[in-house]
């Protein structure tokens, strides 16, 4: 059975469990400068470079994610938000893209697989591209609103080497993921595009979009329904929202994607809006208070955490919504969906 | 919001095609992209719903054109929010194109010109670009010009196309319209074949759109705009329901069919539909057309009037329609006259029947506020009416007939004048049967704990939205104390909250002390508080509540305060040499009547919604599946009312702005004044412990201590007393909570729109500035201009400094109360930093030395300083 089939299977039967972020649990665990750069030889100080330690402290990455797995989650995700070429030039390792998301994939397959051996429950490795640090939609120069920083062509090419890399360390789904830039999401969906071609197999796409103000716009300005019909050629396994804002401002924007996109929708919101410390403590009942009601209105297929979540709240979401029916996928007619930064239709 | 989004007839511009527009190919040609990007605007301006760019010109590298004009009209959100159709006859140029659009465009074109393999090819980019297509009938052995070659070729690639998977609903067939009317006879039916192929390629090809380009049509006619438009026009009146989806026009190029001169539009027809043999010279005769006039629209009648009149009375309670409540309810008491009853037995009867209806809708939650409040000015109204019959009866006893649930005061305290709030829980608990006593504003204690006296009140409502209410309401609470009372006390507004009604209020006072967070809560509270059985409960579950808030307050550690000193030491180092030059026009000015329409624009609709207490954001709340009706319902009354009072200029936008150079001295700004001494500005740094290299910012940060420029402003709404006095006169709150909320967006809008002015003109330093509403509510702009009493400076009493440089009360005429709220309500004052590193921030909790500090720097006492800043010190 493909890894597409027994995803859907999976999602037919009940809400599925997402894993939360990486970064706090990686801070949590006090590394020191010397133990992120390991014997990789890199000068440039290393602190901070959250991606690196799939390579020098992968036992860190494993108890993170075995305590998500032990949460309930069922889609596990890689850790390797800055994973690529143009974020990891930051720390001089553009040299180790390839090795840290093998190893990165690797480590998440080889605790899915102990698990799964155990219980036989399904679960996913979803490999996780960010949106890298470069925008192809805006300039960063006011005065120059028609420069880019960086090509197409370029985006294109550092995602097929990340996700080139995702693959071989066994992912079974690529997720690209906190899309502030509509066009570089284009981009990715072509790298995968590329990539099946170059490896000959289907590799499925998950897409997830973050919105930057609470009239729903992403950095890039395109509205949620402009935005699903900008990506839905991907034909994406999950399409979604993560990041943004708490689950109770993300409420709206759900209920909007639920309506139009024919695909499973999986939201991973943050714990809550930051307070004046730049902090979350939203609990995590009341995470998956807010995230239940979701479920109880049908609006979802997958759901789990994003900044200021922590295994509690992952499985305080699990146990919120367990049992509880997932999302029915709508059927939408067969109208042209054109999108600007506004969506447009024209009825069939 | 779909149905505005969705179309069936789509007009792609035609002006930025260098074929197609002789001027903007100039524009192109000349390299003038910025003339040229306006020449986008215009068109989407003009309606145009998809735009058509096409750089197709032997004299242009048309790769670097496209690639340019795209990039730069992505920066234009008013442009970009239209989807793009990229437009050349080079697959280069249009894949160079579609790497620089990020929403979904359309490919125009491709075909099967260069065979199969390539048109495939083709199209399977365009499939992973995430591209609609166009495909033009073309094939190998050229264009296809009769009927049966559009549908062969179309027919053939649809199946090719389905074949590879790409979706049939972004296929669109581009069957070649071509002149007709040329004077050679194969051309007659060229109009005709086309209607005709697309009706069997639309039968042929399900899901799959169709277009054409159409000014090729009327070719012939060059010159003749009259003739051109009227062909375009009678052409797509047969197409379109042929199945035609779309066309590349110049939307300001058609007429509307029906206001064609007939005789005219019987000539086009003949030619297009190849009715009679002499038709091109029988159109070439034609000239003129005439202007017709449009069609009136007829309105529905209106089922629910034929019901019976209580069903009636009830329905128009539930929908709060006010138009006919007036004559039902004379019929209901005319029936219930008629039976011998008596008029009170109206209001008891159906229109408390219909209360009753609207209450349980409301505390169910199927109901929300702007509804309720409707519902409340149909009932008062009805009942206006039946008053004078009640007071006729002079053996009644309204009094005692007429019992109450229970009868509360309300009040927004001493020093505050902001009553929206208070008046929407006025009204909601009057809806719901209680005896409202509504003080109105700035009302002294005094005043309060006597009128609760005389009147027998079963509690008090206390109201507030500027933070020096906080403490008048410890006042009298205070009061109450003192006087022996023990009736409940309700706390609402802005400002309150639970914590500061468990941390201030709660002790000062041993009745019981409730915050009613929002109006929906308030009859819930006001019932339990009057309950036999629940009240006991009631009012002790909410003490322990209070009690653990105190508790953990006490108990939980703080965040970590810095010393002023250390804060000072870690304060925001601007980059200095980038403050903004000094203003273009400094000085004072006053602008006494800014337009009103132009304001409109600027309204940020959010926080009206959340005023009503309909949580969501605009526009995406007309659509939420919970408040959607409810907001749009709202919204369409607001906007109603907009028209009112820009038409017939109710209100009066009144404005002043002023520069001042200035410096920085610690975390004082100094403004050096021409005519008078020197005036300092106080300003309070943040001093909670900052994570890594965060900064403790104060507003004296954004400023050069070398020597810099500052501004102020004030802007007040007035006018509206007049209808208000008039809606409340009329019974309808509805409308006259509407206006309030109404006058404070303008307010608001005004302040946004000024600081605009300011930037790009006044002071000057963003001339070029353009962005859209949503931009500037994002504050997507260069500088601030924070508010005294809000976050960033959160003393109010700088206000008084501030009315005084400006001369507000005279060149704006706002006055401020003595706890600094501005009057008329609806009114927005702040300071302007230009810095472009200047940003919002909260100051948060302070120290006492922040405090004793600030008290010298302010020039007063301990205990004055402790009441303005109180919700900063704990």
């Amino acid at each position: 059975m493909s890894k597409r089939t027994e995803f859907a299977e999976a999602a037919s039967q009940r809400i599925l469990i997402k894993d939360g972020p990486y970064g706090t649990e990686i801070q949590r665990a006090k590394l020191a400068p010397e133990d992120y750069a390991g014997d990789t030889g890199l000068t440039a100080d290393q602190k901070g470079n959250n991606d690196l330690v799939n390579l020098t402290q992968p036992q860190v990455i494993r108890r993170i994610c075995d305590s998500y797995i032990e949460a309930g989650a069922h889609i596990l995700a890689t850790n390797t938000f800055n994973a690529n070429r143009i974020s990891q030039a930051d720390y001089d390792a553009e040299h180790l893209v390839h090795e840290i998301n093998v190893s990165a994939a690797r480590i998440i397959r080889e605790a899915i697989d102990a698990a799964i051996a155990k219980d036989g429950i399904p679960r996913f490795v979803a490999g996780a591209m960010g949106p890298t640090n470069k925008t192809l939609s805006l300039s960063p120069d006011v005065e120059d609103p028609g420069f880019r920083e960086v090509t197409y062509d370029e985006i294109v090419a550092v995602y097929v080497e990340q996700a080139r890399g995702l693959i071989e360390g066994g992912a079974d789904f690529i997720l690209i993921e906190t899309v502030f830039d509509t066009l570089n999401c284009k981009a990715a969906i072509m790298a995968i595009k590329q990539l099946e071609r170059e490896l000959g197999q289907d590799i499925p796409i998950m897409i997830s979009l973050t919105l930057t103000d609470l009239s729903g716009r992403n950095l890039s300005g395109h509205t949620v329904e402009a935005f699903w019909y900008t990506v839905r050629h991907a034909k994406p396994l999950t399409m979604g929202l993560n990041c943004s804002f708490g689950a109770e401002q993300l409420r709206p924007h759900v209920q909007i994607l639920s309506d139009i996109a024919d695909t499973y929708l999986m939201a991973y919101p943050n714990a809550g809006l930051p307070n004046d410390l730049g902090e979350y403590d939203e609990l995590p009942e009341t995470t998956a208070s807010l995230t239940k009601v979701w479920a109880d209105n049908g609006r979802i297929n997958a759901l789990g955490g994003c900044c200021g979540s922590t295994p509690a709240h992952i499985a305080a979401m699990a146990k919120a919504v367990d049992g509880i029916a997932p999302r029915k996928l709508p059927t939408v007619d067969p109208d042209m969906r054109l999108a600007g930064l506004e969506p447009f239709t024209i009825a069939a | 919001m779909s149905d505005l989004t969705t179309a069936r007839f789509v007009n792609i511009g035609e002006r930025t095609n260098v074929t197609g527009s002789a001027r903007f190919k100039k524009l192109i040609l000349a390299d003038d992209y910025n003339a040229a990007v306006e020449v986008a605007r215009q068109q989407v301006e003009n309606g145009a719903q998809v735009i058509d760019v096409n750089m197709d010109e032997g004299l242009l590298d048309a790769e670097r054109a496209m690639t340019t004009f795209l990039k730069l009209i992505a920066a234009e959100p008013d442009i970009a929010r239209v989807p793009v159709m990229v437009d050349s006859s080079k697959w280069e140029v249009i894949e160079a194109g579609i790497k620089c659009v990020s929403g979904k465009p359309i490919v125009n074109s491709i075909s099967m010109k260069e065979g199969e393999d390539q048109f495939l090819e083709q199209a399977r980019k365009c499939m992973d670009y995430g591209a609609a297509v166009v495909v033009m009938a073309f094939d190998e052995s050229g264009q296809a010009d009769t009927k049966d070659r559009k549908v062969e070729i179309c027919t053939r690639a649809y199946q090719l196309l389905t074949s590879i998977g790409f979706p049939a609903e972004d296929i669109i067939f581009d069957p070649n319209i071509f002149a007709v009317a040329t004077g050679i006879d194969e051309h007659d039916r060229y109009g005709l074949d086309f209607i005709e192929a697309v009706a069997e390629i639309k039968a042929a090809c399900p899901h799959a759109k169709t277009s054409g380009g159409l000014s090729n049509l009327s070719f012939s006619f060059r010159g003749n705009e009259t003739v051109r438009r009227a062909m375009h026009s009678v052409f797509l009146y047969h197409a379109i329901p042929a199945g035609l989806d779309m066309a590349i026009v110049n939307a300001g190029q058609l007429d509307v069919y029906d206001q064609i001169d007939p005789t005219l539009r019987e000539a086009c027809e003949d030619v297009i539909l190849m009715r009679r043999p002499d038709a091109t010279e029988r159109l070439i005769d034609l000239a003129e057309s005439y202007k017709g006039k449009s069609a009136a629209d007829e309105k529905a009648a209106e089922e629910w009037r034929g019901w019976e009149v209580k069903k009636r009375l009830e329905h128009a309670l539930v929908k709060g329609i006010d138009a006919h409540v007036v004559a039902d309810t004379e019929e209901t008491r005319e029936l219930v006259a008629a039976s011998g009853g008596r008029p009170i037995e109206v209001i008891e009867g159906p229109l408390m029947d219909g209360m009753n209806v609207v209450g349980d809708l409301f505390g169910s939650g199927k109901m929300f506020l702007p509804q309720v409040v409707k519902s409340a000015r149909v009932m008062k109204k009805a009942v206006a009416h039946l008053i004078p019959f009640i007071e006729a009866e002079k053996d009644l006893l309204p009094e005692a007939e007429r019992k109450a649930k229970g009868k509360i005061v309300m009040a927004t305290v001493k020093g505050d004048v902001h009553d929206i709030g208070k008046n929407i829980v006025g009204v909601v608990l009057q809806c719901n049967g209680y005896d409202v006593i509504d003080l109105g504003v700035m009302v002294p204690w005094s005043k309060i704990l006597e009128t609760a006296r005389e009147e027998k009140a079963d509690m008090i409502g206390l109201s507030g939205l500027i933070t020096p209410s906080l403490d008048e309401m410890v006042t009298v609470a205070e009061e109450m104390q003192t006087a022996g009372m023990d009736m409940p006390l309700l706390i609402g507004g802005a400002t309150t909250s639970k914590v500061h009604t468990a941390l201030r209020i709660d002790p000062a006072y041993e009745g019981p002390v409730i915050h009613v967070l929002d109006a929906s809560r308030a009859v819930g509270v006001a019932s339990r508080l009057l309950s036999d059985t629940q009240r006991d409960q009631f009012v002790e579950t909410t003490a322990s509540d209070y009690s653990h808030v105190r508790d953990a307050r006490a108990g939980k550690g703080q965040s970590v305060l810095l010393s002023i000193e250390d804060a000072r030491a870690n304060y925001y180092d601007a980059f200095l040499s980038d403050k903004a030059a000094p203003p273009l026009k400094p000085g004072v000015h006053v602008f006494d009547d800014w337009s009103l329409a132009d304001l409109r624009d600027y309204i940020d609709w959010t926080p009206f919604f959340r005023a009503w207490e309909l949580h969501g954001n605009y526009p995406a709340i007309l659509k939420d599946e919970v408040v959607g009706e409810t907001a749009t319902q709202l919204f369409a009354d607001a906007n109603e009312m907009l028209d009112r009072i820009v038409n017939e200029k109710w209100l009066t936008a009144k404005g002043v702005v002023g520069f001042w150079p200035c410096a920085r001295d610690g975390d004082d700004v100094t403004l050096h004044l021409d005519d008078r001494d020197d005036v300092v500005l106080p300003f309070l740094r943040q001093q909670v412990k900052k994570s890594r290299d965060r900064a403790n910012m104060c507003l004296a940060d954004f400023i050069d201590p070398a020597g810099d420029w500052m501004g102020g402003f004030a802007v007040g709404i007035h006018g509206i007393d007049e209808h208000s006095k008039r809606f409340l006169e009329d019974k309808d709150d509805y409308s006259d909570i509407l206006l309030k909320a109404l006058a404070d967006r303008f307010a608001e809008a005004f302040a946004e729109r000024l600081h605009q002015h300011v930037r790009t003109d006044l002071w000057g330093y963003a001339p070029h500035e353009q962005l859209t509403n949503e931009a500037l509510i994002k504050e997507e702009y260069r500088g601030i201009r924070p508010a005294p009493g809000y976050p960033a400076c959160p003393d109010h009493s700088l206000k008084p400094i501030l009315f005084d440089l400006l001369d507000v009360p005279g060149n704006a005429g706002l006055t401020l109360t003595e706890n600094f709220a501005m009057w008329p309500t609806a009114a927005v004052s702040g300071f302007y930093f230009g810095h472009p590193e200047a940003q919002y921030f909260g100051v948060a909790r302070i120290g006492r030395d922040q405090l004793e500090d600030y008290a010298q720097r302010r020039g007063v006492d301990m205990a004055t300083a402790e009441r303005w800043l109180r919700p900063n010190l704990d």
